[in-house]
């Protein structure tokens, strides 16, 4: 099963971490990653304050500065994984980083139904 | 521990002992675990709720039935008009009314209920979840934590796994004589599964989770003392438990084997775990557990003894590797050999499971990896291996003592 990884960061928490130690953390992370399941595909964010939010709603778009939502947690960034169970993915989320600085949100990815393209 | 922390801890004892007990005694004559379950809910809860603040009734078992009764008389009255869910409830009623009316002697069918629980048709990761919730009354979301899945997911695959025994007519017996080894070795697995749940974990409920999973297997002693591989499984559970306490420093520090002070070892538990296997061992061939456990008995014995063991270990891991073909196994022995003939046969034995890739994302092959290496000096492939095990490490303790590991590298 394939699973989007949605890492969502605590930014100030982000911020007062150890930085070498958490970008070494992070090469090791990613080492392991694509040990384990090939190249994998993910990117980091800006932080949220570089954010800029669209919403039309009839005739009227607005375009705000900021991000969609004002929560503590933050989108930060996503990376895929393609294991066989959520027990496994939930794992990864464990080993990320990320996870001692905000969350992961673990989204299986839709599998399109036959007929469908 | 507070006086009040031990009288909360022994009601909830006695009442999941007395929860499992009419649960597998109902489930048996009905193959009905749910209903079983739900029959006997808000007894129990009002049990662990009523017991530590009132004390341990004298006949717990009678109290719950009671209780369980009342409140099916309820429900009954309640859903008089619907038909579907009153032939259930009357049928549990009914049964219930024979176990009161049977006065405090309630045979103890919980060992029928392990192994219908932990059959071959139950999915294998539910075969623990599944006793400890029907044998110990824990919850789904209780169970979900130490699981690492989220509760409404393990409170699915539950009712999803009763429906099986219920649906697939799983029997509620203890296999025969042909049967047995292999499934008792469903059971034990299933509860050893429960324990290492609660001993990767430091913190968290995981700890309690081991408790459960120690007592379960006192339970399964208790009621098949004549199988050596139980009490080898019991053994090996002790063995490590004893160790919990030095497994950690004052900082939170992860501390492997070879420098923890056993002063800090629980020496009652070792005993304990000594004498269990001592038992074990005369009653019989050697199995799987009771091999782990000789293993836990021979490193005890070089720590606190001082003797080398090393030979014996080895030994005894070869042994577990024919019995088991487990890359674990294989890699556990590697560590071994590296004590009796030097990091190069190790590491040998090692290379021989590089290309099997249940090990690519499988954190202690590359710590042990990392560690040959380093004692060999080839410092670069240990920065590679030690670097990987701390991409994989989910436990912190582990992965800051890896980190340090992979500091020394840099400073020597």
């Amino acid at each position: 099963m394939r699973y989007m990884m949605l890492i969502h960061h605590d930014e100030p928490a982000l911020a007062a971490a150890d930085q070498k130690q958490l970008w070494q953390d992070y090469a090791a992370f990613n080492e392991a990653l694509a040990k384990a399941s090939g190249a994998s595909s993910g990117e980091r964010l800006e932080p949220s304050s570089s954010a800029t939010t669209v919403r039309t709603s009839g005739d009227k778009t607005d375009v705000l500065d900021g991000p969609y939502a004002d929560t503590k947690e933050q989108f930060a960034g996503y990376f895929f994984i393609d294991v066989p169970t959520l027990e496994e993915a939930v794992a990864w989320a464990k080993r990320c980083p990320s996870s001692r600085f905000g969350s992961i949100e673990i989204r299986p990815l839709l599998v399109p139904k036959a007929g469908w393209k | 521990m507070s006086s009040r922390n031990e009288a909360v801890r022994t009601a909830e004892r006695v009442a999941r002992e007395s929860y499992g007990r009419l649960v597998a005694f109902l489930a048996a004559r009905t193959r009905d675990v749910a209903g079983a379950e739900d029959a006997l809910s808000e007894a129990f809860a009002a049990a662990l709720r009523m017991w530590p603040e009132d004390g341990v009734p004298d006949n717990p078992d009678a109290w719950l039935l009671t209780v369980a009764r009342r409140r099916q008389t309820d429900a009954l009255r309640r859903r008089q008009t619907r038909s579907a869910g009153e032939e259930h409830l009357q049928l549990m009623a009914d049964e219930i009314e024979d176990a009161a009316g049977g006065a405090g002697d309630i045979p103890d069918r919980r060992l029928a209920l392990m192994f219908a629980c932990a059959h071959p048709a139950i999915e294998r990761g539910m075969r623990a979840p599944l006793i400890l919730q029907a044998i110990l009354g824990l919850t789904a979301i209780d169970i979900a934590a130490a699981f690492l899945i989220p509760p409404a997911t393990m409170g699915q695959r539950l009712v999803r796994a009763k429906t099986r025994i219920k649906d697939a007519g799983i029997p509620f017996t203890v296999p025969e004589k042909e049967q047995l080894p292999e499934r008792l070795d469903s059971v034990l697995d299933a509860i050893y599964a429960a324990y290492t749940k609660g001993w990767s974990d430091v913190g968290d409920a995981a700890p309690e989770l081991a408790d459960e999973a120690i007592w379960l297997g006192r339970l399964l002693v208790s009621l098949m003392p004549a199988e050596p591989e139980a009490k080898g499984m019991l053994a090996l559970m002790l063995y490590a438990e004893a160790r919990r306490p030095a497994r950690r420093d004052g900082t939170g520090a992860y501390v492997p084997l070879d420098r923890q002070d056993t002063a800090l070892w629980d020496k009652e538990m070792l005993g304990l775990a000594e004498q269990l296997l001592r038992e074990a061992s005369a009653g019989g061939p050697s199995g799987r557990y009771q091999l782990e456990a000789a293993i836990q008995s021979a490193h005890t014995a070089r720590r606190i003894g001082g003797a080398d063991t090393w030979p014996a270990i080895l030994a005894l891991y070869t042994h577990l590797e024919r019995m088991t073909y487990s890359p674990v196994i294989t890699l556990n022995r590697a560590v071994a050999l590296a004590e009796t003939d030097g990091p190069e046969a190790a590491l040998a034995v090692l290379d021989t499971l590089a290309s099997d890739r249940r090990m690519e994302d499988y954190q202690p092959y590359w710590a042990a990896r990392g560690h040959l290496l380093v004692r060999l000096g080839r410092k670069g492939e240990a920065y590679e291996a030690l670097t990987l095990a701390i991409g994989l490490a989910t436990d912190n303790a582990v992965r800051h003592y890896l980190q340090e590991q992979v500091a020394k590298l840099s400073d020597g």
